[in-house]
């Protein structure tokens, strides 16, 4: 079971024999999308457990030849960039599937969808081959679009679909673009990521061919990401997607973008990087900020948390600016923290426009006397998001910071001005509206998730906070030697003209 | 290997075409569906045998007028496996003629005949032949549906056009003549250099590669196509999409890599502006349309486009990305007509609106729609996909030596982002539109058009998924043109 191709074609496979189901069989669906998410759970804990931090080199690692002809393998392993991610994507998965409880039309269709999309992203993390990577990830356009199309809410719901669509895929467009002329100018014929890693470590591209091929991959994952200007998709999108595609989505297909930067760009392209690092550092204020204070004008819980992620992935963009083994480090602990706590945000604020019908912040009031367990999870998944210590966000957007100080002082003065006081201050705004204040006459007959059943998604992501908030070095330490690895050959090729 | 059995294939072919005419003179009416389903097992039988027929080395028969090298082969299964789906397409959609179901079985087979000739045409003259064949075939198959005015209509503008692209190649060959004194492409590309260079050979030249640009749909002669498609019945208009382009591709590839090297290869950045506006001018015409045909000519004209990066980047492993790419867009293209002609049934709309409310009534066909025009916009897992991804690696391959290509590169990606627009488009309408009228009974599919899909739907995925033998099939087919 600890083997990472049963992750990731667990949910594929499951998928594939829903689609094979008779149509009326609608309560095998849920069953196998939960017990394929569940096995894929399982499985993640077991290669993270595994996972030996002292060694050196990739992990469960699986090699299979695929098109030969142009040197793509199915490569997948893990080392610690991606050990924390996988675990982080199958969490998510799993309880993404777990709160699509509410889900009555359709569920073959939905269940496909929902699986489709996380095989690819746990595919995607796992890869170890520039196309198949790709490839991954792009499985997960086509369910999105459907999932936010037919199941989603709103009056802007086409409108949020197709600009989420098409930017998603202008985005990866640019960045395969990017990953091509990466291919050939290495002059090699394998889109292996260790050979590339390899073969440019002895014979780098000229400086000016690497920052061009690095600013297509920078704005093109950066889309993906959301970066500032390029980010008014995701708040409208993740509105209007239903609960499970929002969490998927803002947790974790976005965080590939940022994957993608560290795994494929800063090692491959060292010098190209550098050149790149101060614009970033700029349009990373975009986020941390100006999201931010739109975050503030927030009515709709929703908008809110949409924003909130917005800004939340400008410390991780501000983690790799800062290219040094603080920042870069940060930037991975933000990303599986951010994962979890947009995932656990989304799924709360599902349950509630389930049960009220509305995520307007200012008809709610009160409600913590109606749902203490919801309402109690969702405070402090706000406090966390106000980077509270104790929960996971902390020690990443920390180190984010501590790392960022070495290299953008004045970048960083800014950001804490965004982490600390804007994030506070809207989070604790929402959770005065929402669960504190008198209790309104129209919310007397809520019911709070009545069973252990119902909590235990809520209460695994909270878990999964509060364990590498407490505990962070179960990230870091596995993650060391990748990340001074990469950030050597950056500098290294500074020092070394 | 005998010059008879060298067009074994196209007599085979040609044969199944006259017996379902003749057939159909003493057949009983209510018999004659099974005229169709024999001419459709004869198909698969030639596309199947097509696998036993190997050539080492390219062929040369009639006086060196007819070539079978893999490019040929390549073209003959594609045409092939294309007829034998728009066959089914036409079985689906017989209750829609008023008459003559046999007729139009053989007249696909005719243009089928066409086109696989213009598969190993190695002369003007079989270029010229073959394509008439396939053009005069399709006027009538684009009327066929004789009380619908928009199909007069349609047939009328493809013969009047089609007559005036003829025309310009009918002249270009005169030219070409009288400058080289040879319609062979072997013959012409070893000329003399004074014959190379001069005007004559060149206007001829220009004046073929119009006549083949119709045939294609590149701006700017793609005028006709929207019309044409939308008037023409759906499996002519499947037919039209997927077997005259290709075949127009097919001499486009030996016209300009065999016949004349030296002068295309100075015409590069004509070439590269072609390709720019005619992926624009796809995809932007693409975005207002309501009519699923139209919407199809247009994507037909941007694909055109996709097809000429191939050209653009000029290297085998362009070539080889063309005839991947088309594979996969035989496989979408007939998927979208076949589960358009199965869901319009008993009406006379062609109106994407009316697509609404199809994931209700039958998933399957919701799904393969989606299929098909997903991998058309280039989204893995699908042919498309892989297609797009071999075009763009070659595009950016060569661009270290022609910087013009990356400008085209950017069109391109352009162009994939806003055809994801249309395309999607239908999706939307296909899994959350309103149904104008009360839902719809849920649609019956027989066993044939159960099959025709499921070879849709495994070409699409096999060629997404597993793309490793088509593509040895596509480079082995690419090497048999002639590269410095």
């Amino acid at each position: 079971m600890a083997n990472l191709s049963f992750i990731i074609f667990c949910p594929l496979v499951a998928a594939v024999l829903i689609a094979l189901l008779p149509r009326t069989f609608n309560v095998l669906f849920r069953a196998v999308a939960l017990l394929a998410t569940g096995l894929s759970l399982l499985g993640a804990v077991r290669v993270f457990v595994g996972f030996d931090s002292a060694a050196t080199g990739l992990q469960y690692e699986q090699h299979f030849r695929w098109v030969d002809a142009l040197g793509i393998g199915y490569h997948v392993g893990v080392d610690g960039l991606n050990v924390g991610l996988v675990l982080m994507a199958a969490l998510v998965a799993f309880a993404a599937v777990c709160v699509s409880r509410e889900i009555r039309e359709r569920q073959q269709l939905y269940y496909m969808l929902v699986l489709a999309m996380a095989g690819g992203i746990l595919g995607a993390f796992a890869s170890f081959d520039l196309f198949l990577f790709y490839f991954f990830h792009e499985l997960a356009l086509v369910p999105t679009f459907i999932l936010i199309g037919v199941w989603g809410r709103g009056a802007q719901r086409n409108y949020a679909t197709f600009k989420l669509t098409l930017y998603l895929s202008l985005g990866a467009l640019v960045a395969l673009i990017g990953l091509i002329a990466l291919y050939v100018q290495a002059g090699q014929t394998s889109f292996n990521l260790l050979h590339l890693t390899r073969h440019l470590a002895l014979n780098p591209m000229a400086p000016g061919t690497q920052s061009w091929i690095f600013g297509l991959l920078l704005f093109g994952f950066g889309i993906l990401v959301s970066l500032w200007p390029f980010h008014t998709w995701a708040p409208l999108g993740y509105a209007a997607a239903p609960t499970a595609a929002a969490m998927l989505h803002a947790g974790v297909l976005k965080k590939f973008g940022l994957y993608g930067l560290i795994r494929i760009a800063l090692p491959l392209l060292p010098a190209g990087a550098q050149s790149w690092m101060n614009l970033l550092a700029l349009l990373c204020l975009g986020n941390i900020l100006y999201c931010g204070l739109v975050a503030l004008r927030q009515r709709d819980l929703n908008h809110l948390l949409g924003n909130s992620s917005v800004a939340h992935m400008g410390f991780a963009f501000l983690g790799i600016a800062s290219l040094n083994v603080l920042g870069v480090t940060g930037a991975v602990v933000v990303m599986v923290a951010h994962g979890l706590l947009a995932a656990l945000s989304f799924a709360l604020s599902g349950f509630l426009y389930h049960r009220l019908g509305t995520l307007e912040m200012d008809q709610m009031g009160g409600l913590l006397q109606r749902l203490p367990f919801v309402g109690g999870v969702m405070v402090m998944a706000m406090f966390a998001g106000c980077g509270l210590p104790g929960f996971a966000n902390f020690p990443g957007e920390a180190l984010v910071l501590f790392g960022a100080w070495k290299s953008y002082p004045t970048v960083t003065v800014f950001a804490c001005w965004g982490a600390l006081v804007i994030a506070a201050v809207y989070m604790l705004r929402a959770v005065r509206a929402i669960w504190h204040g008198p209790p309104l006459d129209r919310w007397k007959d809520l019911v709070d998730a009545p069973n252990l059943w119902v909590k235990l998604p809520y209460a695994l992501l909270l878990a999964g906070l509060l364990v590498f908030g407490c505990f962070p070095r179960l990230l870091t330490d596995p993650m060391q030697p990748v990340v001074s690895q990469i950030v050597q050959r950056i500098h290294g090729e500074t020092v070394t003209p | 290997m005998t010059h008879f059995a060298a067009i074994g294939l196209e007599l085979a072919v040609a044969a199944t075409g006259l017996a379902v005419l003749l057939l159909d003179l003493w057949v009983r009416p209510e018999q004659r569906r099974w005229l169709t389903w024999t001419a459709l097992l004869a198909v698969g039988g030639i596309f199947v045998a097509s696998f036993a027929l190997t050539v080492p080395e390219p062929a040369r028969m009639f006086g060196g007028l007819y070539v079978l090298d893999e490019l040929a082969l390549f073209f003959k299964r594609f045409f092939l496996l294309a007829a034998l789906l728009v066959l089914v397409v036409g079985q689906e959609f017989a209750d829609r003629f008023s008459a003559g179901h046999a007729e139009y079985s053989a007249l696909t087979l005719f243009a089928l005949t066409g086109m696989m000739f213009a598969a190993s045409a190695n002369d003007f003259v079989l270029l010229f032949v073959a394509l008439e064949l396939v053009t005069i075939t399709f006027y009538v198959l684009t009327s066929f549906q004789r009380r619908r005015v928009v199909s007069l209509e349609a047939g009328v503008k493809y013969l009047i056009l089609g007559a005036l692209s003829t025309g310009f190649l009918v002249y270009g060959l005169a030219l070409i003549f009288g400058a080289a004194g040879t319609m062979n492409f072997e013959q012409l590309a070893a000329s003399p250099p004074a014959v190379l260079e001069s005007r004559l050979l060149t206007v001829g030249l220009l004046l073929v590669l119009v006549g083949l640009a119709f045939k294609i749909a590149a701006v700017p002669f793609q005028f006709w196509a929207p019309d044409v498609y939308e008037g023409a019945p759906l499996p002519t208009t499947a037919f039209l999409a997927v077997g005259s382009k290709a075949a127009g591709i097919v001499l486009l590839l030996r016209v300009w890599f065999v016949a004349a090297p030296a002068l295309t290869s100075s015409w590069a950045r004509p070439l590269l502006v072609v390709t720019a506006l005619t992926l624009l001018y796809g995809v932007l015409c693409a975005i207002p349309q309501r009519s699923l045909k139209r919407l199809m000519a247009y994507s037909s004209i941007a694909n055109a486009g996709f097809l000429l990066l191939g050209f653009c980047s000029g290297s085998a492993a362009g070539v080889a990305a063309v005839l991947f790419y088309l594979g996969g867009y035989l496989f979408a293209v007939l998927a979208i007509f076949l589960v358009a002609t199965l869901a319009w049934r008993g009406t006379d709309s062609d109106a994407i609106a009316d697509l609404a409310g199809l994931a209700q009534r039958s998933p399957l066909l919701a799904g393969v729609l989606t299929l098909g025009l997903v991998s058309l916009a280039g989204v893995p897992p699908l042919a498309g996909f892989f297609g797009k991804f071999l075009l763009l690696k070659s595009v950016l391959a060569s661009a270290t030596l022609h910087p013009g290509l990356y400008a085209v590169a950017v069109v391109a990606l352009l162009a994939a982002v806003i055809s994801l627009y249309y395309y999607f488009g239908v999706v939307r309408v296909v899994y959350w539109g309103q149904p104008a009228a009360a839902p719809q009974a849920p649609i019956l599919l027989a066993w044939p058009a159960r099959a025709a899909l499921g070879l849709c739907v495994f070409g699409l995925l096999w060629l997404g998924c597993f793309p490793a033998n088509v593509l040895n099939l596509a480079q082995l087919a690419a090497q048999s043109l002639p590269w410095r």
